[in-house]
């Protein structure tokens, strides 16, 4: 208790250079925060997929597709209680700028999604009108789309100017939900490209499946796969999840460079620091040899510059911990929506402050070591 | 009475640059019990090193030492840290305060290592503090006292466990002729009335004449020792007046 007083009063002995290393562990510290919750926003689909979901794809690749008579043998497998036809549409609304995922999904979509919600009276407006349109909440509020606003969109991978009409606006059932995208009938999208006769009908750019029983998942991924093994257009079935980390993974350079950037930000913090307290055990060289003269021990010694490193952490990190959820509701403004997701986590809270209990650590142990092995004849002659 | 301090053939060293440098040389001495000497020399005799080896903080390389009837130089750091909190008073050259407690935390210091409760530390800080006319400054930082009244607290810190002696290294080396002579006057009351030994290093022959004893160090060796003189006895029997008559209890007792 002795040494916790002692410590406090060293460490608010220099007040400017322990104002200035708090504050550089406060920017550190929300620094490690922010980029910990980026590469937490990246991975937000991923955590909110279902694993009683699958999704089945060319095995070429994405960008080639799969024929629509595909749906009724994929529904005849073991396991399989629903399937939903979905094509990424890919369309420009206004800018490229403003992008925003476009699906066209069958109608049963909301079947196999109940973590969003719809109004039944929007479902049915939606199902009615061939041209009818869902977004959800969180690209309405960006966009201000409402309910009866016409949304033109220009066709990239289909060609053409396509007029939709909202008709809902989905809502995610909880906060970890993100509703960034738009919804419309996959047989408008068929239609149309019938009519224009140009050869791409009648085919899926994925199927989501609906597993009756998710322990059953990687069977029935199997039995689909096998069902059209040998075809022209071979399948490959995966839980939703993997398909979204598959998409992450083309990031993983960047998510990998975020990391390596926010433990960057500690280690330097960590030098600073290191340093901040090796300045304050030299020049307390005397008093700690006094100390020692007086019948403490150095195990007394490592204790008031452990405790002095960690008082100093502990209000850098308290603080830089506690700026943080606020600045990252500023940051996901700021950016307006390109992470729909950008919650500050429980666990990165937690990490936040064990990096600051180690930089006060860690900081401290070169110094204290030294501190405590000093001679006291020595450190007595520090004086005058 | 055996000795407070008994020490024979006492040998000191320091390796310097590969060299060996003798810093004290097969020195044989004993100090009473309640005796207040002087350990004077010029600068470089060894009398700071042999402070340090009678006060525990430094080892000698070979002789016997014993304190209060210990052979300390059989200790191990972690024992010669504990001998000392329970038996050295220390007085530095420049007081040595921790700068960032009072006068009075500084004082309560040495008894943070004792068993004494709070309320005990307490009365006993509030008494030394008396002893040494800083009871309104107790609350006070080091810094906002003046040098004389900064020994006077590291004074009431050496006293304030009742140690079996005291030792001083140039208590009076920081301080004008005023300040020096008050510190001197409140060493020889502590060892008049309290019955504590005290052994002070100077090379200030105004400040070994407070002592009754005067033991000269010349190049590492003991030259000789004699009492102090006629004015400094006359003048410590002069200075007891309004000294705090009471005796310090030892807080392991």
């Amino acid at each position: 208790m002795h040494a916790l007083k002692l410590a406090i009063r060293n460490a608010l002995r220099h007040k400017l250079r322990t104002t200035l290393t708090v504050v550089g562990l406060i920017v550190a510290v929300l620094a490690f925060g922010l980029l910990q919750t980026v590469v937490d926003a990246w991975y937000a689909g991923a955590r909110a997929a279902s694993n009683g979901r699958l999704v089945t794809r060319n095995a070429i690749s994405l960008v080639f597709p799969l024929p629509v008579s595909y749906e009724a043998r994929i529904r005849g497998v073991e396991g399989v209680n629903a399937v939903v036809r979905s094509n990424w549409f890919g369309g420009v609304y206004q800018d490229p700028k403003k992008f925003f995922a476009q699906f066209a999904v069958s109608d049963n979509y909301f079947d196999l999604y109940p973590e969003f919600v719809l109004t039944e009276a929007e479902r049915r407006d939606w199902l009615r009108d061939r041209k009818g349109c869902l977004v959800g909440r969180q690209l309405a509020e960006r966009y201000g789309f409402k309910v009866g606003d016409v949304l033109p969109l220009r066709g990239t991978i289909f060609p053409g100017t396509w007029e939709f009409v909202v008709r809902g606006i989905f809502e995610g059932a909880d906060d970890t939900k993100i509703t960034m995208h738009f919804l419309f009938h996959w047989d408008y999208l068929n239609e149309s490209l019938r009519k224009a006769g140009r050869g791409r009908a009648d085919q899926v750019g994925m199927y989501i499946i609906g597993v009756a029983n998710p322990d059953n998942a990687a069977t029935v991924a199997r039995a689909v796969d096998a069902t059209f093994k040998n075809s022209l257009a071979e399948t490959l079935t995966e839980t939703e999840q993997a398909f979204q980390l598959g998409f992450i993974a083309m990031s993983n350079e960047i998510i990998a460079a975020i990391r390596i950037v926010s433990y960057v930000v500690i280690l330097i913090i960590l030098a600073v620091m290191a340093n901040t307290m090796s300045m304050s055990a030299r020049e307390r060289i005397a008093e700690h040899a006094t100390l020692k003269t007086l019948g403490f021990g150095p195990g007394y010694i490592v204790l008031l510059i452990l405790g002095e490193s960690c008082v100093i952490c502990a209000i850098g990190g308290g603080l830089g911990i506690a700026a943080t959820p606020p600045t990252a509701a500023a940051f996901k403004q700021f950016t307006g929506g390109i992470f729909p997701i950008f919650t500050v986590s429980g666990a990165t809270l937690a990490m936040q402050a064990a990096c600051a209990v180690a930089v006060g650590v860690i900081a401290a142990i070169v110094p204290a070591v030294q501190a405590a092995r000093v001679r006291i004849v020595e450190g007595l002659r520090a004086i005058g | 009475m055996d000795p407070v301090v008994s020490i024979s053939h006492l040998s000191k060293g320091y390796r310097r640059g590969g060299q060996f440098v003798p810093v004290l040389a097969d020195i044989t001495l004993d100090v009473a019990a309640g005796e207040f000497t002087a350990l004077m020399g010029p600068s470089g005799s060894g009398k700071s090193t042999l402070l340090n080896l009678i006060a525990g903080i430094d080892k000698p390389d070979s002789g016997e030492l014993r304190v209060a009837g210990l052979d300390i130089t059989a200790l191990s750091e972690a024992e010669l840290a504990d001998w000392r909190a329970g038996h050295i008073g220390f007085i530095f050259q420049f007081y040595n305060l921790m700068p960032v407690l009072t006068a009075f935390e500084n004082v309560e210091l040495p008894l943070m290592l004792t068993r004494l409760s709070r309320a005990e530390r307490r009365e006993r800080v509030a008494l030394v503090l008396d002893m040494v006319k800083l009871t309104d400054r107790a609350a006070h930082y080091p810094s906002e006292l003046s040098g004389g009244q900064q020994q006077r607290v590291a004074i009431a810190r050496a006293v304030v466990a009742d140690p079996v002696l005291i030792v001083a290294d140039e208590p009076t080396g920081d301080l004008d002729r005023v300040s020096a002579a008050d510190i001197l006057g409140l060493l020889a009351r502590l060892n008049e009335k309290l019955g504590t030994t005290v052994l002070m290093v100077t090379h200030d022959a105004h400040a070994a004449n407070t002592a009754r004893r005067l033991i000269h160090l010349e190049k590492g060796e003991l030259l000789d020792s004699g009492a102090g003189s006629q004015d400094s006895v006359q003048r410590r029997e002069g200075a007891g007046s309004g000294f705090a008559e009471s005796r310090i209890p030892n807080p392991e007792s």
